[in-house]
């Protein structure tokens, strides 16, 4: 197997892989770094992100306030040494991306200018536009151009970890070009894949976002913390899921009913006016937001659309040069994919998988309890995010943990011991690679792939949605463990070396099996409602017993292994999550 | 094995143009421009014409008569125009203007073209003794 | 559901066993809102597994799926079946790039124009963070904006005459993405890109056919930027010829 030399391998080139990189490069530039990513840098999925990103920079405003907001957004599930560290970064970072050139709407006087966010006392998010992830992701990559330790290995499908002598040190991964294997021997390894939204059949994740940095992680024992707290943005398009970012609700947009109605009101959201309010009605937060959807077509006052139930955002009344300001995308989203223009109409939105608040288990920085192995960004769960993520605070969490994790990284990479035999690490690699080559001998039988990921999305749909029940999510469980057993049966449709995105497909669906099993079997064991894990059975937050974080362990045979972390709890002790009038 | 073998398809270097509209209209634009060099040509000629005497001078003036020589004249003219008006639309591009936060509108630039056109076109009417 | 059938037509190159590209024909049962994307994704889930395409977001933002559609560079995702109505439809890879295979079309050369043109911030002296960001203005912004909003999809690569006759060619993205940069206040390294974009590969290569600006999805127009640059460099060649500003380049390094 061809082998590749470098310090520091860093899976995924998207915001926080990239943040890594240009950390290393510039703590220390005689530091190779190997930035290997399975799409080209700027097809990564914080391209998608629109709203803007969080950090405290107005004089109105305060680290206090942010980290108040960010952990009772968090049904108080956030480490509060992470938050406290994540807000206190946060503007320094985001200053930095500013030096670096990203575009950031300004104020007439040439500061750069903030936006309302749901759950937020204040306005703090840095914006773009609306195309905030786009010009973040842009920026970096731009930025990363000039530094000539990065060397890039775009197009290159990262299977395994090479773990060996307690440490990781490298990872398996195919040129998808040539469908080669090579190994990338590293000091250290970041792990910056992204999300897993891809599991569920409505989401606005991008179809690159298949878990599979969490996977890797969690096949060579890293514990996955938190699975169980998915969240559903409020306001996605009905039929392709395309999302339109809280700005709009930032910016003075109202969600209504069939009846016309601000329903918000009725769920401890309210009164409606005066509008628009900080951490109220359609500022809340998002699980609250998603769930209450879910009672209102409960109820049956949803609007039926051919797309299914919808709700409606109204932004008629910011007028069209605010639109156009602040909004053109989302403009010229709604007019093109559900034909509604909201100069004009009303678009008809729904709760939509978003994001993973858990992933691979990490301390504050950014390292796994692997040495040799950091992770940053979606895949991770540090743990800021807590049980809801507050929105616009991701985009700033690459930025942060992408940083640390960088810097980490290269600290550690300077002072590992040097590797271990050669050899050792090439046999864990031939066995990675035996892996994905079985899979071409295998005999044309047993379920196609596809119709495997649709019975994923459904499992994980009927199970693990808004709201969860012991029945529901068993039935889950049962299901996914099925669909384990028929993926070992799986065979190639496409036998092809050469750009064989059936085989990528095939391998994509296999890391989101795993990581779906994680999430069931941790939401199974989770018997409370805490932010965005609603239990029916369970209606309320039992402190008592689940002030934890949850750690599922692979079992390549079986179920996961769930453990539980205290909750690092420092000045804010746990309390009522108070939004709307009583604020 | 394993080695990429991409597949490169060469455009034709002669016939590339007839592919699409739009490069065929590109290429009437550029096409344009031998008209307007053959009437520069021409201009040159008239010159020395005029240099080398009155009766020179009168015979040009004479050929230029010539229906084959109007012929020729109205082409140029048809070329020139369609040259312009072309060249004329795509100038808001090379030369946007900014004013505050917002860029004039492209046809005040292109507008404005038109008009340093006309204004020309007056003064040397005007030096050429018909106006 | 289904609104209409259509018939892709799709080119198809597998290079382990093509010796050229083929086309091969697809019915798909289409609904009201597809887009060619959609139909695409219906061949490869349920017709044709071997189908080889790049695609992610779905959302016109990540600049994966630029495809020729009936002779056109587009969008896959944001281009409407029910504004082709033909009933034939045919896909294929981005022209003037090589076909890696199938739809996928080798990025390589368009990956290393890009870094050439030096797209990030040059400047004389960094300002420190805790200095707080550079002030800029609405209007200073409105001057580069548009410029930024390019999402690499090579769509303008794929229309640009220049660059199917002359590969050299820097071309319009990467040129654009340069323009981006000289024309924010942030930034210095102007002249600095200069020595790159005004070169034989640069904007001079460039006869405005203004064919990538028509076929740009995101409505840069990288015609202008380039046009803007040529002004710039010719207005710099008279000022060097008259001794008003120094010569910048590699003789200055």
């Amino acid at each position: 197997m061809d082998v590749i030399e470098t310090d520091i391998a860093i899976i995924g080139a998207g915001g926080a892989g990239l943040r890594a990189a240009i950390a290393v490069a510039e703590s220390d530039p005689q530091l190779k770094v190997a930035l290997i990513s399975k799409v080209y840098p700027m097809r990564s999925h914080t391209v998608a992100a629109e709203g803007g990103a969080a950090g405290v920079i107005k004089q109105n405003d305060s680290l206090g306030f942010h980290f108040h907001d960010t952990v009772s957004g968090g049904d108080w599930l956030c480490d509060q040494d992470a938050v406290e560290l994540f807000v206190n970064q946060a503007p320094l970072e985001l200053t930095q991306l500013e030096h670096w050139g990203c575009p950031w709407s300004r104020e007439p006087d040439g500061h750069v200018a903030v936006r309302s966010f749901g759950g937020m006392k204040i306005e703090r998010t840095w914006f773009a536009a609306d195309k905030s992830g786009f010009h973040i992701l842009h920026t970096l990559f731009q930025t990363s151009l000039q530094y000539p330790s990065i060397s890039r290995f775009d197009e290159y499908y990262s299977t395994d970890l090479v773990v060996e002598d307690g440490r990781c040190q490298g990872l398996v991964a195919m040129e998808m070009r040539t469908g080669l294997l090579r190994m990338f021997r590293a000091k250290a390894v970041i792990i910056a894949t992204g999300g897993a939204g891809w599991m569920f059949p409505f989401t606005t994740n991008g179809a690159i976002k298949t878990a599979d940095g969490m996977a890797m992680a969690y096949r060579a024992g890293v514990p996955l913390k938190d699975m169980e707290f998915v969240q559903y943005h409020p306001t996605g398009l009905p039929g392709t899921g395309i999302l339109l970012t809280e700005g709009c609700r930032g910016e003075g947009g109202i969600l209504v009913n069939k009846d016309g109605y601000r329903y918000l009101q009725d769920y401890e959201l309210g009164p409606p006016d005066p509008w628009p309010r900080k951490k109220a009605m359609e500022l809340g937060p998002r699980d609250r937001l998603s769930q209450a959807f879910w009672h209102e077509q409960q109820k049956g006052r949803t609007v039926s659309t051919r797309w299914g139930e919808v709700v409606h955002l109204d932004l008629r009344h910011l007028g069209e040069a605010k639109i156009n300001e602040r909004l053109p995308m989302i403009r010229d989203l709604a007019t093109s994919y559900v034909g509604a223009d909201p100069v004009h109409e009303l678009v008809p939105v729904r709760p939509v998988v978003h994001y993973m608040m858990g992933g691979i288990h990490t301390d504050i920085d950014a390292a796994t309890p692997v040495p040799g192995l950091y992770a940053a960004g979606e895949c991770a769960c540090v743990s800021i995010n807590g049980a809801n993520r507050l929105g616009s605070n991701s985009l700033t969490e690459l930025l942060v943990f992408g940083g640390r994790a960088g810097r980490h990284a290269a600290q550690y990479a300077r002072e590992a011991r040097p590797s271990v035999d050669g050899s050792l690490l090439l046999k864990r690699a031939e066995t990675a690679r035996k892996r994905v080559t079985d899979l071409f001998l295998r005999e044309d039988q047993g379920k196609r792939i596809a119709l495997l990921r649709k019975a994923l999305n459904d499992a994980m749909e009927d199970g693990a949605g808004i709201y969860r029940s012991e029945e529901s999510l068993k039935k889950s469980c049962d299901e996914l463990a099925e669909l384990r057993r028929c993926y070992g049966r799986v065979h190639l449709e496409d036998k092809s070396n050469v750009f064989n995105t059936h085989l990528i497909y095939t391998l994509e669906v296999g890391s989101m099996l795993e990581a779906a099993h994680a999430i069931a079997h941790s939401a199974l064991q989770r018997k409370e409602s805490r932010g965005s894990h609603q239990r029916l059975d369970f209606a309320n937050r039992d402190d008592e017993r689940y002030l934890k974080h949850s750690l599922a362990y692979y079992n390549a045979d079986g179920d996961p292994r769930i453990d539980y972390l205290d909750v690092t709890i420092t000045k804010s002790p746990p309390g009522k999550r108070v939004y709307g009038g009583d604020v | 094995m394993n080695q990429p073998r991409p597949y490169v398809r060469e455009p034709s270097r002669t016939t590339w143009y007839l592919t699409h509209r739009r490069y065929m209209q590109h290429m009437a634009q550029e096409l344009t421009s031998v008209f307007i060099g053959a009437y520069a040509l021409l201009m040159l000629w008239g010159l020395r014409a005029l240099a080398a005497g009155e009766e020179s001078w009168q015979t040009f003036l004479a050929s230029l008569g010539s229906p084959l020589a109007l012929l020729l004249q109205w082409l140029v003219l048809a070329a020139t125009l369609y040259h312009t008006v072309s060249w004329f639309a795509v100038t808001p591009k090379a030369m946007p203007v900014q004013l505050g936060e917002r860029f004039v509108p492209g046809f005040l630039i292109a507008g404005a073209h038109y008009l340093a056109w006309i204004v020309a076109s007056l003064i040397i009417l005007y030096f050429a003794g018909v106006l | 559901m289904t609104y209409r059938t259509i018939e892709l037509e799709i080119l198809r190159y597998q290079p382990e066993t093509d010796t050229e590209p083929r086309f091969q024909e697809y019915c798909v049962p289409c609904e009201e809102d597809w887009v060619v994307l959609d139909a695409v994704n219906y061949v490869k889930d349920h017709l044709d597994s071997t189908l080889s395409y790049r695609w992610s977001c779905h959302m016109a933002v990540c600049g994966s799926c630029g495809m020729m559609i009936d002779g056109e560079p587009k969008l896959a995702c944001k281009t409407f079946v029910r504004d082709l109505p033909a009933r034939k439809i045919r896909i294929e890879p981005l022209a003037n790039f090589p076909i890696e295979r199938d739809l996928v079309v080798g990025m390589d050369d368009f990956m290393e124009k890009l870094q050439r043109v030096k797209p990030y911030i040059i400047r004389d002296q960094q300002r420190p963070l805790a200095d707080g960001e550079y002030l800029q203005t609405p209007a200073q912004l409105a001057k580069f904006k548009q410029y930024t909003l390019c999402i690499n999809c090579c769509c303008c690569y794929a229309a640009c005459p220049e660059y199917a006759l002359r590969s050299e060619f820097i071309g319009p993205a990467a040129l654009a993405l340069a323009h981006r940069y000289n024309q924010d206040s942030r930034d210095h390294g102007a002249r600095e890109r200069e020595d790159i974009v005004a070169s034989d590969e640069g904007i001079w290569d460039c006869s405005f056919a203004d064919a990538c600006s028509q076929v740009c999805p995101k409505h840069v127009d990288p015609a202008g930027a380039i046009q803007q640059m040529k002004v710039g460099a010719t207005v710099s060649w008279y000022q060097e010829r008259l001794g008003l500003r120094k010569k910048t380049g590699a003789e200055n390094k």
